[in-house]
């Protein structure tokens, strides 16, 4: 008898949370259409940057001078490049640099920014002034320029770039994950930790960053976009991802300005493809944000 | 009188926690640019008072009388500004962070507070088994579930409610979970901050007697801070009044709530209304004048002489001192 409630719990709250899922990505839509609709986008590009095999026309690295700077037909959607590579293509295989260099970066800034704002919440004190005065020292750079000193003092390459993104990311989010951190360290659950006999770091990562999350969250999405303009500027300035590689940055470079008026699809797609990214980030994060956090709700 | 006899009896009477001259004061900050400390709140103004093992003394006070950072000050959560906090016999304030978390395991908290004492992300079971297996009291996982299930069972809960999230329980229950919490490294001294003062009255009693029945079963010493009269008078042994950061009596129950001594211990129990009304409506009640002063610049002399009924001028400069005027009742006040 026992068991059976046991089970018939178990099965119940396994069917809530699927559910609850749904329900939570259903009441999202109603409450806050533009949000999805950038939702939207973000997983058609997923789709595309995982699938990119399997959906694009061409290979993106193929040059073909017989179908150079061909204008959009039924055979290139989007028209060729002055290689003759299939614009589309890149575009396509473009999405997965700029989601990798945009996911990494920002998931890595967003994480060692929480982490640095949540201890230096946590400490208190001179620690988190001497922090505070360092992130408000790297926070006086505007994005760009921080991000090209990183790529002058490493040098170019993806990794390099997702560097480069990531530095400016971090006292961005230390800063807001602090202001959090400083009202949840007043909690008397972090107390009850220090009672306990629990380490520094146990209650840093294990009590106080968990209950983090909705900012990190947000900075994180608010992030995303920003990092993917950042990477296309990069790589738009030659401080990239280098050729060959199919980045939307890389395309409006070089050959694109060049036949910017004998043939605009070579810049005007890619350039769409980043606004629209940005902008279903920028989208998805400001509904996230409203939903997750009350305060910051305009009604 | 058997050996077992005297040494139970000295044991009883020695005490588990002794405080001595304990002070603290808070830094008031003013200033645009230049952050300069422009006061001190004296929240704890030379307070000592001892704990014997195996009683519960009561702690009480109006809010802001210091007396919840009194616990948290021997708990070491507060640096104390000045004063030792001796646990068995050892200063606390003089310790090491690694020293002393290793003392703490023997010295638990039980907060006001069951909704934000609890850490929301995780399991009931993580919360209790996580001090157990930080400690290394246990260092096989399914020994350590039996003994999250024991402590949830002591405490009166399901032993299933181990894989509930805190939202999911009620205030009592959850200041269940928090008693167990405490009781997971096997405290020896337990401070209860005002432990049911955010619970139904008929919750509140379960938990005292919850707290009571624990007690007697694992010979624990409790710290029980409250501002409700009368749940100090039912739990309590013996108890400290404090007022304005300054103990001003110590005294055993019965003799503090049949004979108090101190002017202002006499006007905090006359606040106590008397369910008959036919003595309610003929009985004398002292009621103090003005409000209660600042911390940040508390008056000189006795703190309590611009309210007390009974202040001469000399209140107003020597400062009372702590004195035995009955045996084991103690009294801050120089005109008793």
């Amino acid at each position: 008898m026992a068991r059976e409630t046991a089970i018939a719990t178990k099965s119940f709250s396994g069917f809530s949370f699927l559910k609850g899922w749904a329900g939570v990505a259903l009441h999202f839509t109603r409450r806050r259409p533009l949000g999805a609709a950038g939702a939207l986008i973000i997983v058609i590009m997923l789709l595309a940057a995982t699938l990119a095999r399997l959906i694009s026309p061409y290979d993106p690295l193929t040059t073909d001078y017989a179908a150079m700077l061909q204008a959009p037909s039924a055979a290139h959607w989007f028209g060729t490049d002055s290689f003759g590579r299939d614009v589309l293509s890149r575009i396509i295989y473009g999405a997965r640099t700029a989601l990798w260099v945009g996911f990494s970066s920002s998931f890595v800034g967003a994480t060692l920014g929480a982490i640095i704002g949540v201890a230096s919440a946590y400490f208190g004190g001179k620690v988190d002034l001497i922090v505070q005065r360092f992130m408000d020292l790297l926070l006086s750079f505007p994005l760009i320029v921080l991000a090209l000193v990183v790529v002058a003092v490493l040098g170019t390459g993806t990794v390099n770039v997702i560097l480069a993104i990531m530095v400016p990311m971090v006292p961005r989010c230390a800063l807001v994950v602090r202001s959090s951190g400083l009202s949840l360290r007043q909690t008397p659950f972090i107390d009850a930790a220090r009672a306990l006999g629990f380490g520094h770091a146990r209650i840093i990562f294990r009590h106080m960053l968990p209950n983090v999350m909705a900012p990190f969250l947000i900075m994180l999405t608010a992030f995303l976009g920003q990092a993917i303009l950042l990477e296309a500027s990069l790589s738009f300035l030659g401080l990239g991802v280098a050729e060959p590689t199919p980045a939307w940055g890389l395309m409006l470079k070089g050959a694109a300005v060049e036949f910017a008026e004998t043939a605009p699809w070579m810049a005007v797609y890619p350039g769409l493809a980043i606004s629209l990214s940005v902008f279903a980030f920028n989208l998805f994060g400001d509904s996230l944000r409203d939903a997750l956090d009350p305060k910051l709700r305009v009604s | 009188m058997s050996r077992t006899q005297n040494s139970k009896l000295k044991t009883q009477n020695s005490a588990i926690v002794e405080v001595r001259g304990l002070k603290k004061y808070f830094p008031v900050f003013s200033g645009l640019f230049t952050q300069r400390v422009v006061g001190w709140v004296k929240a704890v103004d030379d307070v000592s008072f001892s704990i014997r093992r195996g009683e519960t003394l009561g702690l009480v006070g109006e809010s802001g009388c210091g007396k919840t950072t009194t616990g948290r000050c021997i708990l070491q959560l507060e640096r104390v500004t000045e004063g030792e906090i001796l646990f068995e016999g050892q200063d606390l304030t003089r310790l090491g962070d690694a020293e002393l978390r290793l003392l703490r395991r023997h010295m638990q908290i039980v907060f006001q507070d069951p909704y934000s004492s609890l850490n929301p992300r995780m399991t009931i079971g993580q919360i209790i088994g996580e001090p157990i297996w930080v400690h290394r009291l246990l260092r096989d996982r399914g020994e350590c579930r039996d003994r999250v299930e024991e402590l949830l069972t002591l405490v009166g809960l399901n032993p299933l409610m181990a894989q509930r999230y805190p939202h999911e329980l009620s205030g009592g229950q959850r200041q269940r979970v928090g008693i167990a919490r405490a009781l997971a490294l096997e405290a020896r001294f337990v401070v209860c901050d005002e432990p049911v003062s955010a619970l139904d009255v008929s919750i509140q009693a379960q938990i005292i007697n919850l707290l009571e029945e624990l007690q007697g079963r694992f010979s624990l010493t409790y710290l029980f801070i409250a501002h409700d009269l009368s749940v100090v008078r039912h739990i309590s042994d013996r108890i400290v009044v404090m007022y304005l950061g300054r103990v001003a009596e110590i005294a055993d129950r019965v003799e503090l709530y049949e004979s108090p001594l101190h002017p202002y211990t006499q006007a905090l129990l006359s606040a106590v209304p008397v369910p008959d009304p036919a003595v309610e409506a003929q009985r004398e009640r002292v009621v103090l004048k003005g409000e209660v002063p600042s911390p940040m610049n508390p008056p000189s002399g006795c703190v309590f002489h611009p309210r007390c009924p009974i202040a001469v001028e000399e209140c107003g400069q020597i400062v009372p001192q702590l004195r035995e005027i009955r045996p084991d009742h103690w009294v801050a006040c120089s005109r008793v």
